[in-house]
């Protein structure tokens, strides 16, 4: 092959289908004789029912059932939680395995939270399910409520769970206190900083939906649902809430209209639907609404942090010290605790040398939607905080944020680098990067382009975010001591048909990253095989033996990885039977281009379906080969991998309103080897406009007496196509000894570095007015608020 | 409820092939597409006209389809993206994206290719403010803005 095509910018193969809208999402699905499924959501954030009356509901046109807690009782479980904190002490509400429980899939006795679901009615129509809510008649007797962690963990607040005293489910310590105490009380310069990060709703353009259907005759259920995590649905549903046999549910991921980390969970619908379509005898759909969204799917980020760097008037930073409070909503979704717990918690220390880190988080139960993990999870909250810390110790050291950054940030022959909170950083080269983002935003004449600003009522300023962030999910045995009850291991099948067509099975499942393209790529560089030729199955738990969906951007470097593996064992026998077939020793050929020759007479050789078709044949083998071409392989990473890079960006603050233009955005992000620069350029243009919002406009508000007040698109405001700048993106590379490909995560890793270097360079335009931190989303009101001082 | 319920007769003609039907007087247009003609192409992400994945061509115009009655639409044409593509050949617009990677989850996908379609019938030399202001009615929110910015640009 003259061109590598693995590591070309070629065309995605997926694309056509979604350009002619011929791809089927779940909603686009219609089984026969279907029945819809509309959700009574409580709107109270903390009551106790003391009765459902459904009588009228029932009587609506086209009302079929209406469900409600008590019709569960004893034949579901609650939800579960499968992240139990390892080590520290813990508190969840009960589920009868012992395992972290979490809430029933219809609230029963109380309501802990806005929109918890309370009723399902069953219809005929989706329009007449959703006519018939109001009709079902709830009486609630209200309680106290609280919606924010630090509130939640005061003495005398509303208690959530009779099993969680003071709402406190987790509480856990990384670092040596008393050492990192005694290192802040002696050091030369300390610098503290109280952060509140709002929580952030993924608002995927395709809300959730699922459809669940049941066999009678053969005791089978068919789930079509929009998760992330085919398997992990099915080994929830079945093993720890419904007791289907694992061997008669069939979970089918259609089409997914994006995620971003909202649809990772087993929520109630799973469940729910599949109980339902039981119940009723016939097919089952259910498809929420924006609002519906907005209650009831995870929100993420939502952190209090309080932390303290401290270091020498040199600028050497020498120690770091964290509280972070953080709710996770009424209940822990499926992996709740994890993003505050592992991916901030072990990340704060950033791109630099800390001698003495220490983070402490208080995991508070709150009368909230549960909380999860978003594009740029736990890691965009650590970023903020360290690169916000760095700059104000900066200013205060009277050094620039850049040469504060140089001189601590992580030099290359101290890796692997031990970061002191539990992250071994592989590989890194992270002052050339953040000197080329510099140099790319024109840095240099910074002083000059404040000044052209001001003449034009502009104050401009420059910020930096540099950031590592945790990829490649990931080590089992790592991820089982951080609390995960469940695997991250990479699997895929690669089957070499008798035709020479070949059939790729992988664990991941694709919503936007375009497998279809990349993992070809792999095949068809390692085994010489047209792009046309393969095929990628996926998200089907009957056709996907296993498979640990897509997430925590491990689809390249740990599912890509696995492709890469089997396709090395492809090339091992298909040498084997080639060199048998030439009859010739295995040293005495070669393989290339999809073919076995002979080193001394290329001419001599067989292509990949000889040898395919040879082994399907299975006549003539050589001893103790057996039949076929096919590949099952794990990879089980030995750790994490650690992307890096530096943003930069360049804001205008107009004088007069507070109104904020960013009018430069460079990026330069190290994500080691790529499989398709152009696919992850444009996962780059995501992960950055997903940290564009939460900077400048992107909040979840509560209101005092604990009201979703942002329930739609139009309360809550996510960056639109003229909102933001054309970014400028490059990268290095620096490749990882984790895998073969030498390939780190790519999928969300640059999203940390946004609301830093935004909310960095508004700081620095505001310098003068004695500004030191500004919450995000960073507002024009905030802004003129400050500037009125 | 006082709610209007009678049957409303229309004529409407999709994608070159009129319908004369009777719907609801409330039915959205979007729904009689998706759930009356099987045209599930065109999506729906809020049913309030806050998303824009819902977008058509209504006589030619870039509208959302959940902000227009399907009653409303009687006489009209409409154009969804099951209609771009002739002959199986697929449209400059929708080439462009697909050359320069203007697609990643695909469910803004069909409401993009509709946008950008009337964007370049009304404005054959858009600007880059041009282009991103036709998208502002669409959320997308994979971030494939600047890409779809480089796509129309390759067509002007």
């Amino acid at each position: 092959m003259a061109t590598p095509i693995l590591g070309s910018a070629i065309k995605r193969r997926e694309d056509p289908e979604f350009l002619r809208g011929e791809s089927k999402f779940t909603a686009d699905i219609n089984l026969a004789n279907t029945t819809h499924v509309a959700i009574l959501h409580s709107p109270h954030p903390h009551a106790r029912i003391t009765g459902i009356d459904a009588s009228a509901a029932l009587k609506m046109p086209g009302v079929i059932r209406v469900f409600t807690g008590a019709d569960l009782a004893g034949k579901m479980m609650p939800m579960v939680c499968i992240w139990k904190p390892a080590g520290v002490e813990s508190h969840f509400g009960p589920h009868p395995y012992g395992l972290p429980g979490s809430q029933t899939a219809l609230a029963t006795d109380k309501v802990r939270y806005v929109g918890e679901w309370v009723a399902a009615v069953v219809a005929e129509t989706r329009e007449q399910a959703y006519a018939a809510l109001p009709a079902v008649k709830v009486n609630y007797e209200v309680l106290p409520s609280v919606s924010r962690a630090e509130d939640a963990l005061k003495p005398g607040a509303p208690q959530l769970h009779e099993t969680v005293p003071g709402n406190l489910c987790a509480h856990v310590e990384y670092g040596d206190k008393a050492v990192t105490q005694k290192a802040i009380d002696d050091a030369e310069v300390k610098v503290h900083l109280d952060i509140t990060i709002p929580r952030q709703l993924h608002q995927p353009l395709e809300t959730r939906a699922t459809m669940a259907q049941y066999d009678e005759g053969t005791g089978e259920y068919v789930l079509y649902t929009n998760t992330q995590i085919p398997h992990g649905n099915k080994f929830m549903i079945c093993n720890l809430v419904m007791g289907i046999p694992y061997n008669k549910l069939r979970v089918i991921v259609p089409a997914i209209g994006g995620a971003y980390g909202s649809k990772g969970y087993l929520y109630q619908d799973a469940p729910l639907m599949l109980f339902l379509t039981k119940e009723v005898g016939r097919p089952v759909k259910w498809v929420d609404t924006r609002e519906g969204l907005s209650v009831t799917t995870v929100h993420s980020r939502g952190q209090q942090q309080h932390a303290t760097l401290a270091g020498k008037k040199d600028g050497t930073i020498t120690a770091l010290s964290v509280t972070n409070n953080v709710d996770l909503g009424a209940y822990s979704a499926s992996n709740g605790p994890g993003a505050p717990l592992v991916l901030t918690g072990r990340s704060v220390t950033g791109a630099y040398v800390i001698p003495h880190p220490f983070y402490e988080a208080n995991l508070a139960f709150a009368n909230t939607v549960s909380l999860g993990p978003a594009r740029g999870a736990g890691r965009m909250e650590a970023m903020l905080l360290i690169e916000r810390l760095i700059d104000a110790f900066a200013h205060k050291v009277g050094m620039s944020p850049a040469e504060v950054r140089r001189k601590n940030m992580v030099k290359p022959e101290q890796f692997p680098y031990e970061n002191g909170l539990g992250w071994t950083y592989d590989t890194g080269n992270y002052v050339p990067a953040l000197e080329r983002a510099l140099e790319m935003a024109g840095a240099g004449s910074l002083a000059d382009m404040k000044q052209e600003a001001k003449s034009r009522g502009k104050r401009l300023g420059l910020g930096i975010g540099s950031y590592v962030c945790v990829a490649g999910v990931g080590p089992s045995p790592r991820m089982g001591r951080e609390g995960l009850i469940g695997s991250t291991w990479a699997s895929a099948v690669v089957r070499v048909h008798q035709t020479g067509d070949v059939t790729v099975v992988t664990g991941s499942q694709p919503h936007g990253q375009g497998q279809q393209t990349t993992f070809s790529q792999i095949i068809a560089q390692e085994l010489g095989v047209d792009m046309e030729r393969i095929e990628i199955r996926h998200s089907d738990t009957d056709g996907v033996p296993f498979g640990q969906g897509s997430y925590g951007s491990r689809t390249y470097s740990v599912e890509g990885a696995v492709i890469f593996q089997a396709a090395q064992v492809i090339r091992k026998k298909a040498t084997k039977v080639g060199a048998y077939m030439l009859k010739a020793t295995e040293d005495e050929v070669v393989f290339a281009d999809g073919k076995v020759s002979l080193k001394t007479d290329p001419a001599q050789s067989k292509t990949l379906q000889d040898i395919a078709s040879w082994l399907w044949f299975a006549w003539d083998l050589p001893p103790g080969v057996e039949p076929g071409l096919e590949a099952t392989e794990y990879f089980n990473p030995s750790d994490f991998n650690f992307p890096f890079g530096s943003h930069v960006a360049v804001v205008e603050v107009d004088e007069e309103t507070g109104a904020v233009e960013v009018v430069k955005y460079v990026c330069v992000d190290d994500v080691g080897n790529v499989g398709n620069p152009r696919i992850v350029e444009g996962q780059m243009h995501g992960s950055v406009a997903f940290g564009f919002g939460p900077a400048l406009m992107e909040q979840v508000v509560y209101d005092d007496a604990g009201n979703l007040l942002t329930r739609d698109l139009g309360t809550y405001a996510v960056p639109r196509a003229s909102q933001l700048p054309h970014f400028q993106l490059e990268r290095t590379v620096t490749t990882t000894p984790i895998n073969a490909m030498g390939a780190k995560g790519a999928g969300d890793v640059s999203n940390p570095a946004v609301a830093p270097a935004i909310v960095n360079a508004i700081c620095d335009a505001l310098a003068d007015l004695g500004v030191q931190h500004i919450d995000i989303p960073v507002t024009p009101e905030k802004i003129w608020q400050l500037m009125q001082r | 409820m006082a709610t209007q319920t009678e049957a409303v007769s229309i004529s409407i003609t999709v994608n070159g092939h009129t319908h004369a039907v009777s719907v609801p007087p409330h039915r959205l247009l979007v729904d009689f597409l998706r759930d009356d003609l099987g045209l599930t192409g065109t999506k729906v992400g809020c049913e309030s006209g806050q998303c824009g994945a819902c977008t058509i061509l209504l006589d030619g115009l870039a509208v959302k389809g959940c902000a227009v009655l399907a009653a409303q639409a009687d006489g009209a044409a409409v154009t969804t993206i099951e209609g771009i593509a002739s002959n199986g050949a697929l449209s400059k617009v929708q080439d462009a994206l697909w050359n320069e990677h203007g697609v990643q989850c695909g469910y803004c996908t069909p409401a993009m290719v509709l946008a950008m379609t009337d964007l370049l019938s009304t404005n054959t030399k858009p600007t880059e403010q041009d282009i991103r202001k036709s998208m502002d009615g669409i959320i997308c929110r994979c971030g494939v803005y600047q890409n779809v910015v480089r796509a129309v640009q390759t067509l002007i």
